[in-house]
């Protein structure tokens, strides 16, 4: 601490390098979204409960919280199982599936979405298999759902296998030695201990979600009321020039990105904390 | 924390009691052969469903219909050729004003204590969590000709939306956080007692910043600036929004490839998806490769500084 405050006399360059960052973020991102803001309370709050609640808004709502909530808890799962074996289980390329977790993260997200819609049509890679069952992975809800797994699991694996690499051995001798099976141990002590990481995971996969657009816009097939996410119909709504109407599903977006934000803060400092 | 100098044979006894303990750890970690088989290969399967299989499928079907077929879809589309030269100049433009933003936002908040440093922090993540589309709807409104600076913007011959402009700002604003996101982890890691002494000794700021601070954060930088570089290339939702889409003018690669594809143009749409999936590879190798220089680097710093600790002891 003491070095801290040494540092703010000694160290130059806080006035500059603060005016920058603040004038950089309001004028690339404070002032468009405040633009947002402002053009949604020119509506008035009658035209604009009109415009967040058609039918076809609140079916996009529900696709878009549907599937994002279902791709998020179905990320946790895969997510918590890939972290474990990179981190528990040593085999020969290991580094390898290692680095292309991240692949998500890099590849961008219209080819995603393109080699999804082609990988589990009929007579895709993937398809060829599951239509045949009844499995209908693209232009449907499940495709959806897939495209998001692809998009958030890497968020999950990428919070929990940190902490699941620095869980202390001793916790699970103590746990052996007092006569848990494997199973106890894992249940009753590790699996409380990667909680907060997999919930951060969960929220980071989730937020994510509900905003996408350029994967699952390829996948969905994009109809109204069935697989019409919310983004899908801010779009459209733009294309038909219905500026007032876009702003204001926009708005219901962006308060649910705010506050998945202060979740996903709060939830680091909880980690921080243990 | 230094140890205390310790006989040998003592230290040898450390040694092999931790042997035992690492010993006995193993077997409490132990789990069944059959469950480890079954786990790694079910994680396997989950990697190689959902990423390791839609790789291999972009280039089968990007090169399915041979090398020459390849070359034309790309070469020998001019719209496809404006689409990369846009990409090529958006991306560096918006990944140079976010990596001098990045610089900014770490020396401020890695190297200051001030109210309000953890607000900004997150305020700092927020685009993140916005939606692509939201951020281009939210240049329309500001940029657009209905928008709220449009009639002046027009007024003075500048058109930002359905032109470069508005497509390197929406850019920048999705791929806001990146550089910054990496690089203040990393000066925070390595401390500023460096800095101190370079001050101390009578350098200016910007020497300071030229010479010591630079080269300490280099492979986060240029962690943070390829992983920029990626998502701004790639980016599709912002960009879509306001750029109009003119085919041959305002079509980034993603937007390309998003058209072929409308079009039918399946296997020219994977031609040009296959670009960024290398992109993508690319960018996988040269982070992992600056990961392992950043780590040993600030092992290489947390071991001077422990050095630095015992040597100043009496």
């Amino acid at each position: 601490m003491n070095t801290r405050s040494n540092a703010a006399r000694v160290l130059p360059g806080f006035r500059p390098s603060l005016g920058w960052t603040l004038a950089y973020l309001t004028l690339l991102v404070l002032i468009p979204l405040g633009a947002t803001f402002t053009k949604a309370s020119t509506l008035g709050w009658s035209a604009f409960r009109d415009a967040v609640w058609t039918e076809r808004a609140r079916a996009a709502y529900r696709v878009t919280f549907g599937a994002s909530l279902t791709a998020a808890l179905v990320s946790v799962v895969l997510g918590l199982l890939v972290a474990w074996v990179l981190v528990r289980y040593p085999f020969p390329g290991r580094r390898l599936i290692d680095s292309l977790i991240d692949l998500p993260f890099a590849l961008p997200t219209a080819v995603a979405g393109l080699v999804y819609s082609d990988l589990y049509v009929e007579k895709g890679w993937l398809g060829r298999f599951l239509v045949p069952l009844g499995i209908k992975g693209a232009y449907s809800w499940l495709a959806i759902v897939l495209v998001l797994v692809f998009i958030g699991m890497p968020f999950v694996v990428r919070t929990v296998q940190p902490v699941l690499a620095e869980i202390d051995a001793d916790l699970e001798e103590a746990a052996a030695c007092l006569g848990a099976t494997r199973w106890q141990t894992f249940r009753r002590v590790l699996l409380p201990m990667l909680l907060p990481a997999s919930l951060t995971g969960f929220a980071l996969a989730f937020a994510r979600s509900l905003g996408e657009y350029g994967s699952v816009v390829f996948v969905s097939g994009n109809m109204p009321y069935k697989t019409e996410i919310a983004p899908v119909l801010i779009v459209s709504r733009l294309e038909e020039f219905a500026y007032a109407e876009a702003t204001a599903i926009a708005v219901v977006l962006l308060l649910l990105s705010f506050s998945m934000l202060v979740a996903i803060n709060l939830l680091e400092r909880w980690i921080r904390h243990e | 924390m230094s140890s205390a100098p310790v006989s040998r044979p003592l230290q040898r006894s450390a040694a092999k009691a931790a042997v035992g303990s690492v010993a006995a750890s193993r077997i409490a970690r132990e789990d069944p052969a059959a469950v480890r088989w079954l786990l790694t290969g079910l994680a396997l399967l989950v990697v190689g469903v959902l990423v390791v299989v839609p790789v291999a499928n972009v280039f089968w079907q990007a090169f399915r219909g041979g090398l020459g077929a390849y070359w034309r879809a790309i070469a020998g589309d001019p719209d496809t050729l404006a689409a990369i030269r846009l990409t090529l100049t958006v991306a560096p433009i918006a990944v140079a004003a976010n990596t001098i933003f990045g610089l900014a936002a770490a020396w401020t908040i890695a190297r200051f204590r001030f109210p309000g440093r953890a607000f900004l922090t997150s305020l700092i993540d927020l685009p993140f969590s916005v939606s692509p589309v939201v951020a281009g709807l939210s240049l329309v409104l500001l940029f657009g000709l209905q928008g709220y600076l449009g009639p002046w913007l027009r007024a003075h011959g500048w058109k930002i939306i359905f032109a470069t402009p508005g497509i390197v700002i929406a850019t920048a604003f999705v791929t806001f956080p990146f550089v910054a996101r990496e690089l203040i982890p990393t000066m925070e890691a390595l401390g500023d007692e460096e800095e101190m002494a370079a001050v101390s000794l009578g350098a200016s700021g910007w020497q300071t910043f030229r010479r010591v601070t630079l080269p300490n954060v280099k492979w986060g930088l240029l962690y943070g600036l390829i992983l920029c570089n990626a998502r701004a290339m790639g980016e599709f939702g912002a960009v879509y929004v306001v750029s109009g889409r003119i085919t041959g003018q305002t079509d980034t690669i993603p937007l390309r490839v998003e058209k072929l594809f409308q079009e039918y143009k399946t296997p020219e749409s994977f031609a040009v998806a296959s670009l960024l999936t290398m992109l993508a590879l690319v960018t996988l190798v040269l982070k992992v490769f600056f990961e392992e220089r950043r780590r040993r680097e600030l092992a290489d710093a947390a071991r001077m500084e422990s050095a630095a600790e015992e040597g100043g002891r009496p």
